[in-house]
């Protein structure tokens, strides 16, 4: 899903028959249809047929992917629902090298004719590539695994929960905004399980499950007379998680502020507290533009970790692949190989991750059958590796793929995504009031808003859900028109506190666009509340 | 799967209707063939082919309405498809917007399916591409690339007796230039709808020029200047206006349309009165279809006259409740310009910027459609009607109304494509006064 159409969904309005347009929606099935699980004995019967029909024609190595993508969405306005759309999308994609090149070819026709003819046409692509290829594809060894399977951890299945449930309880939350006097509410609950069925002709046969779910709302309140209007979006994320993520418990609640959350949400308590806050708005002050120390909660620093070091840190980004589109990195090899590059300050150690738990990446193994792992990106404020796949772990002195391969659906092919990248809480004990307590002249911002970063990852702006101004310590009154604006690398050597380890949290985006043709991904970001000094913030009122 | 006539999409379709037992029902049909491929460090990274189709049913009863889709076309699956349809319906809570369907329509023809494209193949497309290889090599820059090409079909009928159906295709060229040394990058973007149209050398060319000529690029302050953005460039602005134009957001107060004590700016000068822009589904350089997915026909609209607000998109059903004309939403925009080309328009500036391409549009507040985003692959300073010397490149923030009400002079209108929404557009580069760039980037 391009980042536009979704922006589109979770905003403003949808009529069912537009969801069935959006790319990643399937055709429409039934919930008993959705709960009946693929058997594993066939899709290994017809992953063979592709592995060996493959083979025969010529390719030194094959993978096939049967994948079955469940979508899931309700979405309301107020009183009203806009939309149910409960859709699977099934298939079979093969990925072939022969003469060096990859070829890919896929097919929604389950039959084992249908499978051998795809994957002939596969090594055709392949052959055909080959002429017109630089160099050879170079594939980090990777040993079979053999029949295995592994399953997102989840309590309750978010496709076993009636449809009514969800509607009664985002009618319930849009009721609660209403009767608080929010001028209109857009709520929605997304849910997506892949079934994915991974073989290679290195013997692996993996069968896995993935769940992951999104709530989210926008709060709209309207000053007719004045024609001003102001919006607070939940600060809910998106998570690898079933149901529970909706059902709501205090040891998972973060109190300030604003109450925030960890791995359960509680729609109602926010979406209150959004209404309150979006009220706010209309009195607070426009902020005056300068430097400022920055206290950024998780809920917004995840897009800042996610735009400013996810990207950049992506090998095949670095390499040129994505020139084109979504642009190069600053972090260019020389950077990595100098084992000095000054990426942040001391305090910032960065992790790749494929296994937090709750975490939107979390999975067994990648979409080329590698098992997951979690690596330093930023060791110490130096930048120490990157994201990569099977065909790049040569470049960057690997024996084995960091498990980064991943596609987002059974018809695309599989490249280098990125896993979880996350910047570790602070080893000393601290809570975000005493971060607060020793800042002179500062913001504290909550959930993200505007996000812009350019094509190499240098300059951006971020803004915010809601802006704090912080006077000798203490928070002194909300602010409107604020956006943080500069460069990665002056960012991260800026950070000069994050809190502890019992303030971290998962933020996370469910549709991270890359490639040409376009693919969506999702990933997670954690963090701690986290200082960075002297930041850049500009007023971004204006009259028209 | 080959594209289906409309003798055949009217068969299916009517074979779908028999199996309804709705008060109503309805049927999108559609299809399309694409063929891409893709190049990076000077060589073709993927490449591949997606056919599909999709068979959408709306049924009804009352104001009850489920919807389902199926892309297997046999007489179980479209019995299966039209009896889950009404199952989701009568399971649906009572939509208090449902608008009962169309009935009848006439609609006319655009040329829309151009043959040259419904045939390219993949040999085409590696020989299209080899040439901008060939030129990226020959200048010694590393070449990024990716063309597309698409064919459909599009049809709707339904229990009121509405038919429709239309063939289109397309085809989108793009391509990133950098010199070796990563310090120049260039930029082209073509897209049409005949592909005999499309010249991938000449783009190739285009961007090759500007990789050259960026490298060695100045850093000067962030500030107000005078700007001339290539048609590419303005597109990504201006579409972002576009998609805020409709009744029922600036109705409800919720956008740059709305006004002070709930009317909204329907009717008002908002910016410049040069500026014009309309659409036209029978544009011979930007056809689209005539008509939208729930059947409304597509005609020529004036959005904007003499900078005057003339008209606002809506649907069915707020038209109805408001009892205005429920536009649709168009395919393409088309702003007019003047003869002037992009040369004659650096000439006649004293200082200003020229802009290739802006990137990553963000809306920073929709109550004045500030946006924030950089330039990129091309950006240069213009002094006494020459372009002097490439600059770095600056994050901008401002708002596409302000930038109309600044406006300098118009050029001649070309045919682009946003490289944000996919949008089609026929639009002139424009000369902008006082646009607002707020800090450098390092990017390249």
């Amino acid at each position: 899903m391009k980042r536009r159409d979704f922006i589109y969904l979770s905003g403003i309005g949808i009529g069912a028959s537009m969801l069935q347009s959006v790319p990643g929606f399937g055709r429409d099935i039934s919930m008993e249809e959705a709960l009946i699980p693929i058997d594993p004995a066939l899709k290994k019967r017809l992953a063979d047929v592709a592995l060996n029909a493959a083979r025969s024609k010529g390719a030194t190595y094959a993978d096939v992917r049967i994948g079955r993508y469940l979508n899931q969405v309700v979405a309301t306005r107020e009183k009203r629902v806009q939309g149910i759309a409960n859709t699977e999308s099934y298939g079979v994609g093969i990925r072939v090298l022969a003469n060096g090149s990859w070829g890919f070819a896929a097919t929604n026709i389950v039959t084992l004719d249908e499978i051998a003819k795809t994957a002939q046409k596969a090594v055709a692509v392949a052959k055909a590539n080959s002429k017109i290829q630089g160099t050879s594809v170079q594939l980090a060894p990777q040993k079979g695994y053999g029949e295995v399977s592994w399953k997102t951890p989840i309590v309750k299945n978010a496709f076993e929960v009636p449809v009514g449930e969800k509607i009664d309880l985002l009618m319930a939350s849009n009721a609660a905004a209403m009767a608080g006097g929010a001028s209109f509410v857009n709520s929605a609950i997304f849910a997506v399980n892949e079934q994915k069925y991974f073989a290679s002709t290195d013997g692996s046969y993996i069968d896995q499950d993935i769940h992951r779910i999104f709530p989210n709302f926008t709060v709209t309140k309207i000053d007719k007379a004045s024609g001003k209007f102001f919006t607070r979006k939940s600060l809910s994320a998106p998570m690898g998680m079933g149901y529970e993520y909706m059902e709501p418990r205090a040891a998972s609640k973060v109190s300030g502020i604003v109450t925030r959350y960890k791995d359960r949400y509680d729609i109602l308590e926010d979406i209150k507290a959004a209404t309150v806050e979006t009220e706010q708005k209309f009195k607070a002050k426009s902020v005056e533009p300068g430097k400022y120390d920055l206290v950024l909660d998780p809920s917004n620093l995840f897009l800042t970790i996610h735009e400013s070091v996810g990207h950049p840190t992506e090998l095949d980004r670095v390499l040129g692949y994505e020139a084109n589109y979504a642009g190069t990195s600053f972090l260019t090899l020389d950077k990595w190989e100098s084992k000095k590059f000054n990426f942040g300050s001391k305090l910032v150690n960065i992790t790749g991750d494929k296994t937090e738990q709750g975490s939107l990446g979390a999975v067994g193994f990648d979409d080329e059958g590698v098992k997951c792992k979690r690596w330093d990106i930023i060791k110490d404020g130096t930048l120490v590796n990157y994201q990569a796949t099977r065909d790049q772990a040569h470049i960057i002195g690997l024996e084995e793929s960091q498990g980064c391969s991943y596609a987002q659906g059974w018809n695309d092919v599989q490249f280098q995504r990125m896993p979880n990248v996350s910047l570790q809480p602070g080893k000393a004990k601290l809570s975000v009031d005493d971060m607060i307590k020793d800042v002179e002249k500062g913001i504290y911002i909550i959930g993200d808003g505007s996000y812009s970063i350019d094509q190499q990852r240098y300059n951006f702006q971020f803004g915010g859900q809601t802006f704090y101004e912080i006077s000798n310590g203490k928070i002194t009154g909300m602010l409107n028109d604020v956006a943080y604006q500069s460069n990665t690398q002056e960012f991260w050597n800026s950070c000069t506190a994050i809190c502890d380890e019992s303030d971290y949290r998962l933020g996370g985006t469910f549709n991270d666009g890359k490639g040409q043709p376009s693919q969506s991904s999702a990933v997670s970001h954690g963090s701690s509340t986290s200082r960075f000094n002297g930041v850049n913030v500009i007023n971004t009122a204006r009259k028209i | 799967m080959p594209i289906l006539s409309k003798e055949q999409t009217q068969a299916l379709m009517q074979k779908v209707l028999s199996y309804s037992k709705a008060d109503e029902c309805e049927v999108n049909l559609n299809g399309s063939d694409n063929g891409n491929i893709r190049y990076a460090r000077n060589s073709v990274s993927t490449s591949g082919g997606i056919s599909q189709n999709s068979l959408v049913v709306s049924s009804a009863f009352g104001k009850k309405l489920g919807v389902a889709t199926i892309n297997e076309f046999d007489d179980e699956s479209l019995k299966k498809v039209v009896a889950r349809s009404e199952e989701l319906a009568r399971l649906a809570p009572e939509n208090p917007e449902y608008v009962p369907f169309m009935g009848p329509q006439t609609y006319k023809e655009s040329p829309t399916f151009v043959q040259s494209t419904a045939a390219m193949t993949p040999k085409d497309r590696a020989d299209a591409v080899a040439e901008s290889l060939k030129i990226s090599k020959d200048n010694k820059l590393t070449a990024a690339g990716f063309l597309e090409n698409s064919t459909g079909y599009a049809a709707m009928m339904n229990s009121k007796g509405l038919f429709a159906y239309n063939t289109a295709t397309n085809v989108n060229f793009n391509v990133t230039l950098r010199t070796d040394d990563g310090k120049g990058s260039g930029y082209a973007t073509k897209a049409f709808n005949d592909f005999s149209q499309l010249d991938v050398k000449s783009a190739t060319k285009t961007a090759a020029d500007k990789a050259t000529r960026s490298v060695t690029a100045k850093a000067i302050e962030p500030g107000k200047y005078t700007v001339i953005l290539e048609p590419a460039a303005a597109l990504v602005l201006l579409e972002n206006m576009f998609f805020g134009m409709d009744a029922r957001q600036a109705d409800e107060g919720r956008s740059f349309m709305s006004k002070p004590g709930g009317a909204t700016k329907l009717g008002e000068k908002l910016v410049d009165e040069r500026v014009n822009i309309y659409s036209d589904p029978f544009n011979a350089q930007v056809p689209t279809s005539t008509w939208s997915g729930d059947g409304r026909s597509q005609e020529k609209v004036q959005w904007i006259d003499k900078g005057v607000i003339k008209n606002l998109y809506a649907s069915r059903y707020w038209a109805q409740k408001k009892g205005i004309k429920a536009i649709p939403s168009p395919d393409a925009i088309i702003m007019e310009g003047t003869n002037s080309s992009l040369e004659e328009m650096i000439k006649s500036t004293e200082k200003g910027i020229l802009v290739t391409r802006l990137w990553y549009i963000r809306t920073v507040d929709p109550q004045t459609v500030l946006l924030t985003g950089l330039t990129r692959d091309g950006t240069f300073y213009i002094e006494n009607g020459q372009i002097k010397f490439p600059i770095k490149n600056f994050r901008f923030n401002e708002s596409p109304v302000i930038m109309l009400n600044n406006l300098e002079a118009l050029g001649k209108p070309e045919r682009t494509v946003s490289g944000e929404s996919g949008l089609n557009a026929l639009i002139p580069p424009m000369k902008i006064r006082d646009f607002t760039f707020s800090s450098l980037s390092d990017a390249v």
